[in-house]
């Protein structure tokens, strides 16, 4: 009888944890992948700028100092994500420089109706602001999906089986000044080589 | 709040995989009775009949309608989405050119990167009034189209919203449901006028015949004749009742869920408000959606029929409409959105 019952716990727990393990690798692919996404956006954003900036730089010749700007910050922006898995927080801050850069470059586009008259910058803008939904939405999606798995081997019981899934926390995507802020130990084998 | 959105898409979704096999076993089961009972009744009234006159034994009717059901449920899987497509005329677009167009393009696919899924195809229905709907199976095969109304009349943020919404749908496989719905429902008022008109035809013809052994079962005193009635009875209502059956379940189905397919929405965009401002616009223009018949109006945002039913809400309403009242859904979103930015320090205007 006693036998019986313990076979039953076994069998429990066994299915326990694997389907905890397996929830737990789960979440760690689509974590990965979220990442990946945001990969994409970006090399999408730099392959971008070149053809914005061709585009106005006639029109704006005394706004130099503006498209310098986002050309360095975009070259920056390149070679940091070459340099590969330094991790997520020099990416991420040298492409909200660029971000901000790109933001300005556009105040300026829009004080200047005839460059807008011309429907290549109509369309050009179109692809701009896309571009930038498309980014943030893949950085708004892989931070949610890190944080349910941050939360999820933590959280008791999950964190007894974190070890086993080799379960480690994943960095967010920090936005602006909010770098200042505490973030979880780096884990470099949960970055994908860029 | 992610945790909770989760959370509840599972659910959600595993609720939709399970509501529609049940689905499609109650839509098998109810044709297989209306087969087997017929054959049952046929043969009850047989029975007596003498030796020399047809006796029916093996129940024809009964597997033919079974075999039938069973290839029209794995037809309107098969090809529901496209039905409900070419239902409202809706054409794809692949490559556009147009800015409008371009720009729902655009919006679409930072949604689906938003909600994590693949970009389903994208079609306009060419229809003033805005709306939009989301058909398929999975996210994987899925499809969204808005009216030319929509596309015109709204903000960028606005089609965001929506888009959002549809792509909530397709997320919480919503679409596989509703569409297997809108397919079978289809089907249904299809063989119902098919089938009823061969069906008086044939109780015409049966019923001179059957007089005469009536008659004749009578001088015999048959024992099934009550349990005949009943069985026929009750056999002919499930027939007149069938299109009804069918049209009140895709009612109940779809009200509960476009509650939260618009949080989704919220989730996806971070910008609940534009939601709001675009169901407000699209309250506003309340010219039904010509383009989008009855059997599809489960599937869209906003009731393309313009019902004013839809409006209210109560035992009624709850019972004959097939989308929540529009103030409701406009109230929550408002709710989440001053709830956003009172959190981020602004104040509400």
């Amino acid at each position: 009888m006693g036998s019986i019952i313990f076979l039953v716990l076994l069998v429990v727990v066994v299915a326990w944890v694997i389907g905890a393990y397996n929830g737990l690798i789960s979440l760690k692919n689509q974590t990965l992948n979220a990442f990946k996404q945001i990969d994409v956006q970006l090399k999408r954003r730099h392959d971008l700028i070149p053809n914005l900036v061709n585009a106005v730089k006639g029109a704006m010749d005394f706004e130099r100092s503006t498209l310098e700007a986002v050309i360095q910050a975009r070259n920056q922006a390149v070679k940091v994500n070459a340099t590969g898995p330094e991790g997520i927080k020099q990416i991420s801050k040298a492409e909200n420089v660029l971000s901000s850069a790109l933001q300005r470059l556009m105040v300026v586009v829009e004080q200047y109706p005839q460059l807008k008259a011309t429907g290549n910058i109509g369309q050009l803008q179109e692809e701009l602001t896309s571009t930038e939904n498309k980014v943030s939405f893949a950085r708004q999606l892989y931070n949610d999906t890190a944080t349910q798995y941050n939360t999820k081997q933590q959280q008791f019981p999950t964190n007894l089986v974190a070890g086993l899934a080799k379960a480690q926390p994943a960095d967010l995507w920090e936005i602006e000044d909010q770098a200042e802020k505490a973030v979880p130990q780096v884990d470099l084998s949960m970055k994908p080589k860029v | 709040m992610s945790d909770d959105t989760s959370l509840n898409l599972f659910q959600q979704q595993e609720a939709n995989r399970r509501r529609t096999v049940l689905l499609v076993i109650g839509f098998v089961a109810f044709f297989a009775w209306l087969g087997f009972g017929g054959d049952y009744i046929y043969y009850l009234s047989t029975r007596d009949a003498p030796v020399t006159a047809y006796h029916h034994g093996f129940p024809w009717f009964g597997i033919a309608l079974s075999v039938v059901a069973l290839l029209t449920a794995w037809y309107a899987y098969a090809t529901g989405p496209e039905k409900v497509l070419w239902s409202t005329g809706a054409r794809e677009v692949v490559d556009p050119t147009d800015p409008q167009e371009k720009q729902l393009v655009n919006v679409v696919e930072e949604m689906a990167i938003a909600a994590g899924v693949p970009r389903p195809r994208i079609w306009i229905v060419d229809d003033p009034d805005p709306n939009a709907f989301a058909t398929g199976t999975d996210p994987l095969h899925s499809h969204i189209a808005v009216t030319r109304g929509l596309v015109e009349l709204c903000s960028r943020d606005e089609l965001q919203a929506v888009v959002g919404h549809e792509l909530g749908h397709v997320k919480n496989l919503d679409v596989r449901l509703m569409t297997m719905l809108a397919a079978l429902v289809g089907a249904v008022a299809l063989m119902h006028d098919g089938v009823s008109r061969t069906l008086r035809g044939g109780i015409n013809l049966g019923g001179g015949g059957g007089g005469g052994e009536g008659s004749r079962g009578g001088g015999k005193k048959g024992g099934a004749g009550p349990l005949l009635v009943i069985l026929l009875v009750v056999w002919i209502v499930s027939w007149i009742l069938a299109p009804i059956i069918t049209q009140l379940l895709a009612l109940a189905v779809s009200r509960k869920r476009e509650y939260l397919a618009d949080a989704m929405s919220a989730q996806f965009t971070r910008n609940p408000l534009s939601l709001a401002s675009a169901l407000q616009k699209i309250e506003g223009a309340d010219a039904p959606t010509t383009a989008i018949k009855r059997g599809a109006a489960h599937l869209c945002i906003a009731d393309p029929l313009g019902r004013r039913l839809t409006a209210h809400e109560g035992l009624f309403a709850d019972a004959l409409a097939t989308h929540p009242p529009m103030a409701k859904r406009i109230a929550i979103l408002r709710g989440m959105g001053y709830a956003q930015i009172k959190k981020e320090g602004g104040s509400v205007v």
